[in-house]
């Protein structure tokens, strides 16, 4: 039995312990300077399959920064980021992407002059399989390659509730369809971990509505999400845990109700309170 | 104003003009283009003529071959014309030098090509927009001062004799033939320019040309696969080298001059970036128009440099832009998606 435990333990120091799984995201003290703006400073926390945690914080709080730094287009300070076990600080984004994390961005990054279809495929470049000269020639995989990509394209669309033309250039499609591409893009790489930027700005109510029941389904697959989010009430609604971030400083990591008293996180949303007596009776704003 | 800037939305995104697209776009297209081509010589087959059209066959192989780096991966490659004299001077050489029929230089061409698209692509696409354009500028001078200097490219003079294409045994030297032999290897090279640009490969090209970041976030080894654009486009570059060596049998750095790198450039931007037919259209007016200008004499490339400014007036987008449109098949009606959606 003593050989069998032996055999799973790694001797790296951020192996597995006592046969705990890895966790799929692990952001180990993260540090980011721009010059002598301190972006991220200190950030640390963990996701398992299957999570959905949010990070929070005021405008400036350096939560894309974050992001940026865990999917590798930023070079972190210092710190680590770990997914799976295996250090990926400072690798290619492609190279994270094929570790199987997938994004999506703040301000919509669509291949606008692109069919909305094209942009579904551009998620599955990892997994498509056929060479220049099955292109050159039409040989029959690339045909079976090119069928089972438009195929599951339609898939992850219908997947998102897409409405409108799938033909056309995606840039032609309202704000929020764009949004649910975007996100289908990120789905179409198959991740097991997909940090969504900000996925509720710029919707209405009832596209929030669907979002909210869209993360949920997407969770349900078994993907882990990460997401920041200014909504609060999404944030309170769907997350099962959530990081705060002031300053580019962690001061909170808790379930949505630890986080919600939590007095710093208060101070940080609020400003702080002359009159400190009343800070039990404060909480923060549902919306 | 970036290179990669947006197309002004115009009335091309119309229902009418999409449907029209769709048509064209059609293979059949490609079958009517070699069609005229292969016909064209029966409205006029002096030896004037067929040089004329001969030169717009391998004008076209160029603009489609730049239009792989510049219309589908978004790079300004302002040095083209570099590849294309490396594959007429190592063609040349092989062939005048040391004898060998210019077909037996094929592969050398292309092994050369390859290299130097390495070579000079390795460094350079790590840099973005200007400061490529800047940098492949430099190189294609480079290329052309070093043919200039070099004992066996035969320095200013440059190099002469270079022997007709001959095929397993058939003269393809007369204007005619060599007229022929250029329209199907030209064809070979749109049509497998355009296949490349339906793949894999051809569709992350376009990703990096749209959102460099976001194909990147994607698994897209941007670095990689824009060093395969430039390679592609050093290939038929290279081969284009051959048939121009062979035309004209004599090539000297005046050849290669930045000129050409501007008209090839000029015709990928004048047809429409990333659009087959259109690069196609656009080889064909600006190698045959001077030709057709010839009346306005000395005028002649002034009526040329007006009539193309007064054409980026009015169509920005090119003569026959590319446009996103896909057939999609019939799918499940609305009101079903819409349920599908709330369950």
């Amino acid at each position: 039995m003593a050989g069998l435990a032996d055999a799973t333990v790694d001797d790296s120091p951020n192996a597995p312990r006592n046969g705990a799984p890895a966790p799929l995201l692990d952001v180990q003290d993260l540090h980011l300077d721009f010059g002598g703006v301190k972006a991220v400073n200190g950030l640390s926390f963990s996701a398992y399959d299957g999570d959905i945690l949010s990070v929070i914080g005021p405008n400036g709080a350096g939560k894309t920064s974050a992001f940026n730094c865990i999917t590798g287009f930023y070079k972190p300070t210092a710190g680590r980021v770990l997914v799976e076990g295996q250090d990926i600080t400072g690798a290619r984004p492609s190279a994270i992407a094929a570790r199987r994390v997938s994004r999506t961005f703040q301000n919509l990054r669509l291949f606008g002059e692109l069919t909305v279809l094209d942009n579904v495929r551009a998620g599955m470049h990892l997994r498509i399989k056929q060479n220049a000269l099955d292109a050159l020639l039409h040989t029959p995989r690339f045909r079976r390659s090119e069928r089972e990509a438009t195929d599951e394209a339609n898939r992850w669309l219908d997947f998102v509730g897409l409405r409108g033309d799938r033909g056309g250039a995606a840039r032609n499609l309202p704000y929020g369809e764009q949004r649910r591409v975007e996100i289908a893009r990120a789905l179409a790489s198959r991740p097991r971990l997909l940090l969504l930027d900000e996925p509720a700005a710029g919707l209405n109510h009832s596209e929030k509505v669907e979002l909210l029941d869209l993360l949920r389904r997407i969770s349900g697959l078994g993907i882990a999400l990460v997401l920041i989010e200014h909504d609060m009430g999404l944030v309170m609604q769907v997350s099962q845990r959530i990081v705060v971030l002031n300053f580019g400083k962690q001061i909170a990591d808790g379930t949505p109700e630890e986080v919600r008293r939590n007095p710093e996180v208060l101070e940080a949303y609020l400003g702080k309170d002359e009159d400190s007596t009343h800070t039990g009776d404060r909480e923060v704003p549902r919306d | 104003m970036t290179w990669t800037m947006k197309k002004a939305p115009t009335t091309a995104d119309t229902e009418r003009s999409r449907g029209l697209n769709r048509m064209f776009s059609d293979r059949r297209l490609g079958w009517l283009g070699l069609a005229v081509a292969l016909l064209a010589p029966f409205v006029s087959a002096s030896n004037y003529s067929l040089s004329v059209i001969t030169s717009a066959a391998l004008f076209v192989m160029l603009a489609v071959g730049l239009n792989i780096v510049v219309g589908y991966c978004g790079l300004l490659d302002l040095g083209y014309a570099a590849f294309f004299a490396i594959g007429a001077y190592v063609s040349g050489v092989l062939s005048t030098t040391y004898g060998w029929s210019l077909l037996a230089t094929v592969p050398v061409v292309l092994a050369a090509a390859v290299l130097a698209g390495i070579v000079i692509g390795g460094p350079t696409l790590r840099l973005r927009s200007d400061y490529l354009a800047i940098v492949t500028l430099g190189f294609g001078e480079i290329i052309r001062i070093t043919a200039n200097n070099l004992d066996i490219t035969g320095g200013p003079s440059g190099i002469y004799g270079i022997p007709g294409l001959e095929v397993f045994g058939f003269d393809l030297s007369s204007p005619v033939a060599f007229y022929y032999a250029a329209v199907v290897i030209v064809a070979l090279a749109v049509a497998g320019a355009a296949r490349l640009g339906r793949s894999r490969m051809g569709r992350a090209w376009r990703f990096i040309r749209e959102d460099e970041d976001a194909a990147e976030a994607m698994g897209i080894h941007t670095y990689k696969l824009k060093l395969a654009a430039y390679i592609a486009g050093a290939v038929w570059g290279g081969l284009a080298g051959i048939l121009f060596g062979a035309q004209l049998s004599a090539i000297s750095p005046q050849s290669f001059t930045f000129l050409w790198s501007a008209l090839i450039l000029l015709a990928v931007v004048l047809g429409g970036m990333g659009s087959t037919p259109g690069v196609v259209l656009g080889a064909i007016v600006i190698s045959v128009l001077p030709e057709l200008l010839r009346d306005a004499a000395d005028y002649r490339f002034f009526v040329f440099g007006v009539l193309l400014i007064v054409v980026m007036i009015f169509r920005p987008q090119g003569l026959w832009p590319s446009q996103a449109s896909e057939r999609t098949p019939a799918r499940v009606p609305e009101a079903d998606k819409e349920e599908a959606w709330q369950a």
